[in-house]
């Protein structure tokens, strides 16, 4: 008996003293950011030989695989810069932060960052977060390079009509993808009678399908059917015989690689066997579809594999795997657009941290022409990048880069 | 024994002693706020003064009346859309501006009670696990309509998962240190009342406190109710806070959030549920630099509290400075016997 509550005493006092060593170790590293914050205003107010940038990405959590991935391919960037002798000859250092995918915790983050003194931030990664961050960078007007936040909302304020002139973002936005495949439909592949099938009440599918429809009759193409099912559905012969009896020459089907390849069988068994195209949420519909489902059809991406072997094998290097997915090349030119405004910042000879400085990369972003691996963009008037998407074909049911368009 | 008079404060001198603290604290951490510490830092005490709120207001239904709702996070959402869309679309002028945000939380408050008088006539009726899981339920529910509801009714006022922007970021150090003192204030004040009281014996013995004569389902109500609206203050403040609302952050592990903080700080506690909303929310932000480690030592710390000390961080234990004033008063006179209550 006295045995045993020695032991749990013993157990207690472990207890104690780990939690203590770990408060004192948190208010050891807190005393020491909290220095390293005053005195990164001082150095960089006496010009010191690095610039301070942030970057924001859910490291864990359900979307870490996005965070991952954009925040790999960003580092890369950074890495290859600072390998060459930094920009301007100074060293660009990086304080990458997790903030699990809510918002609260980005904007934390992002605070914390400033208060160390950053001078440009890629980042956030998905829409949620990203548009708290925006809404707080506004009062220290912080250049921001987003890679993968699609909402129009990110970078322009429908409600005000006012564009928030300090965010970018790499990706294309879920109308410029619809667009560009209206486009590519009539005027490339030279289809004039095309149906849509797309998921009613996803902002990602039905912006899709609703610029496709548009900029598709604004090219003076008819739309003949448009048909939409609701999340969950497994059976869709219902709309794809409407589909068939409107008699399309294309099909437009907006939507995630798992409806697809369902919808792409059931297509087959009503007797529609005209091409279908898709957006990026097609990638990785290889798995779900028959060579023969896929055969003529053509999906858009903002990457495809093969179109810049550099930097596929730089990643491969440096990681031991692969690239995991699109957004990976994505982060890279998010970091190549944020030390694009850095280079043009520190030629005019400017302070880092200053507000001039921010200013000068934001101008600097806002009219250039970024040469990145996803394609060589310039930006808008509502800062998204004027890009070309990857086409994707299908050679034997893998999907191969046909062309940028 | 008995016939020893107890030297005793009275009401207003304790009262006086009180306020002149909380208003020594006030003065004390808004020179703290504006001279010692960074932006990031004063955001963190924003954050730390909204989750007081919120545990010690979820505190009144779990620790004293003694039920488990798990849907704190929806009430939240209730007074953070409802303040939220008050103050974005406020019909008073610019100039009364911090008019118009009392207002908004006011009525997030009030919007979130009547949503706590809804679901706690049903709830009430049920106890224990079967509680949870209607709450649970309720709390989703909120959630999914304010992501649903501006599509199947076709307008625009919600944004659903698109985000409800340009939320005027009014919430500052002291408009949260008094929504703080404010909670605490009214739910002590509650509880030392009759009808704080009869929560109690609910709590304790419902058969017992009903063969008493106290209306259970109206008590019960009435602190859930009561629970609700403070909530619903602490998410008018949070919208104020962000600036930018997407119903995804009210999802359940927030409910839960809140509930690991009132019970690792004890139960029917209230400076337990203030020390570890604090505690809970600063440990996290301090051990970032941990990197991957940091959700582990938070976790750790978890689990070994509730090993050595189930009853969380101070029990039931509530703090008084009167009491501990009055202990010392009588400690010469009684010795070792001390005041009971």
């Amino acid at each position: 008996m006295k045995k045993l509550i020695s032991r749990r005493q013993f157990l207690a006092a472990a207890g104690v003293v780990a939690a203590a060593g770990v408060l004192t170790a948190c208010g050891s590293s807190s005393e020491s950011t909290g220095a390293a914050a005053s005195t990164a205003g001082s150095t960089a107010a006496a010009g010191g030989d690095t610039i301070k940038i942030g970057m924001l990405a859910p490291l864990t959590g359900d979307v870490s695989i996005y965070g991952l991935a954009v925040s790999n391919g960003a580092q890369l960037y950074i890495e290859q810069v600072n390998a060459a002798g930094g920009i301007n000859g100074k060293q660009i250092e990086v304080q990458l932060m997790d903030e699990q995918g809510d918002a609260t915790q980005a904007v934390n983050c992002f605070t914390q960052m400033v208060d160390n003194g950053i001078t440009a931030l890629i980042g956030d990664v998905t829409t949620g977060p990203t548009l708290a961050v925006v809404a707080e960078s506004q009062e220290y007007n912080m250049p921001m390079v987003s890679a993968s936040a699609t909402a129009e909302a990110v970078t322009y304020d429908a409600e005000t009509d006012t564009v928030y002139t300090n965010v970018f973002r790499t990706t294309f936005t879920d109308p410029y993808q619809g667009i560009k495949m209206a486009d590519y439909a009539y005027e490339k592949l030279g289809y004039t009678k095309a149906a849509v099938i797309f998921q009613k009440g996803a902002d990602y599918n039905e912006g899709l399908a609703e610029n496709f429809e548009l900029e598709f009759a604004a090219n003076g193409g008819e739309i003949v059917a448009s048909e939409s099912y609701s999340e969950g559905d497994v059976d869709f012969k219902t709309q794809l015989t409407t589909i068939l009896n409107a008699n399309p020459e294309v099909v437009f089907c907006p939507n995630y690689y798992e409806d697809v390849g369902q919808i792409l069988a059931q297509a087959e068994s009503v007797g529609l066997d005209v091409p279908f195209l898709g957006g990026d949420g097609w990638d990785g519909v290889t798995g779900y579809a028959t060579a023969d489902q896929v055969a003529d059809s053509f999906f858009c991406a903002n990457y495809a594999v093969g179109a810049a072997p550099e930097f596929e094998s730089a990643y491969e290097e440096k990681y031991g795997e692969t690239y995991p997915n699109g957004f990976a090349p994505l982060g890279y030119d998010a970091a190549v657009t944020v030390c694009y405004g850095l280079a043009a910042a520190e030629e005019a000879g400017l302070e880092p941290a200053t507000d001039e400085y921010k200013q000068a990369v934001i101008d600097a972003i806002k009219n250039g022409t970024i040469e990145g691996v996803t394609g060589t963009f310039t930006f808008d008037e509502h800062n998204n990048p004027v890009k070309t998407a990857a086409i994707l074909a299908f050679d034997n049911g893998a999907a191969i880069l046909k062309e940028q368009y | 024994m008995y016939t020893v008079k107890r030297k005793t404060l009275k009401m207003q001198l304790r009262w006086s002693i009180n306020a002149v603290l909380i208003c020594a604290l006030f003065l004390a951490l808004n020179l703290l706020t504006q001279n010692v510490l960074s932006t990031y830092q004063n955001k963190v005490l924003l954050l730390v003064g909204i989750n007081m709120i919120l545990a010690v207001s979820l505190n009144v239904a779990t620790g004293y009346l003694g039920q488990l709702p798990l849907g704190h996070a929806g009430f939240m959402a209730v007074g953070a859309y409802t303040c939220a869309l008050f103050t974005k679309y406020s019909p008073l002028p610019e100039n009364l501006n911090g008019l118009s945000f009392a207002l908004g939380l006011f009525l997030g408050a009030v919007m979130a009670g009547v949503f706590g008088i809804l679901i706690g006539i049903p709830a009430l009726r049920l106890t224990g696990d079967y509680l949870a899981i209607l709450t649970l339920g309720f709390g989703e529910i909120i959630r999914i309509t304010l992501n649903n509801i501006d599509d199947v009714l076709g307008f625009d006022l919600f944004y659903g998962s698109r985000g409800l922007k340009n939320i005027p970021k009014y919430s500052n150090y002291w408009t949260v240190f008094l929504c703080v003192v404010i909670t605490c204030f009214a739910i002590h004040a509650m509880m030392k009342s009759r009808h704080g009281r009869a929560v109690l014996a609910i709590r304790d013995n419902e058969i017992a406190a009903e063969s008493c004569g106290i209306q259970t389902t109206y008590y019960k109500v009435m602190a859930f109710s009561f629970s609700a609206a403070f909530a619903g203050l602490a998410g008018g403040l949070y919208a104020c806070y962000l600036g930018v609302l997407d119903p995804g952050s009210f999802g359940f592990m927030k409910s839960i959030e809140i509930l690991v903080m009132v019970v690792l700080g004890g139960m029917g506690s209230m400076l337990g549920s203030i020390l570890s909303a604090g505690v809970l929310t600063i440990l996290p932000e301090a051990l970032r630099s941990f990197a991957d480690y940091r959700m582990v030592i938070y976790s750790l710390v978890l689990v070994l509290m509730m090993i050595f000390r189930p009853g969380g961080l101070l029990g039931s234990y509530d703090f008084s400075l009167s009491r501990i004033i009055e202990k010392a008063m009588n400690w010469k006179s009684t010795g070792k016997e001390g005041a009971d209550q």
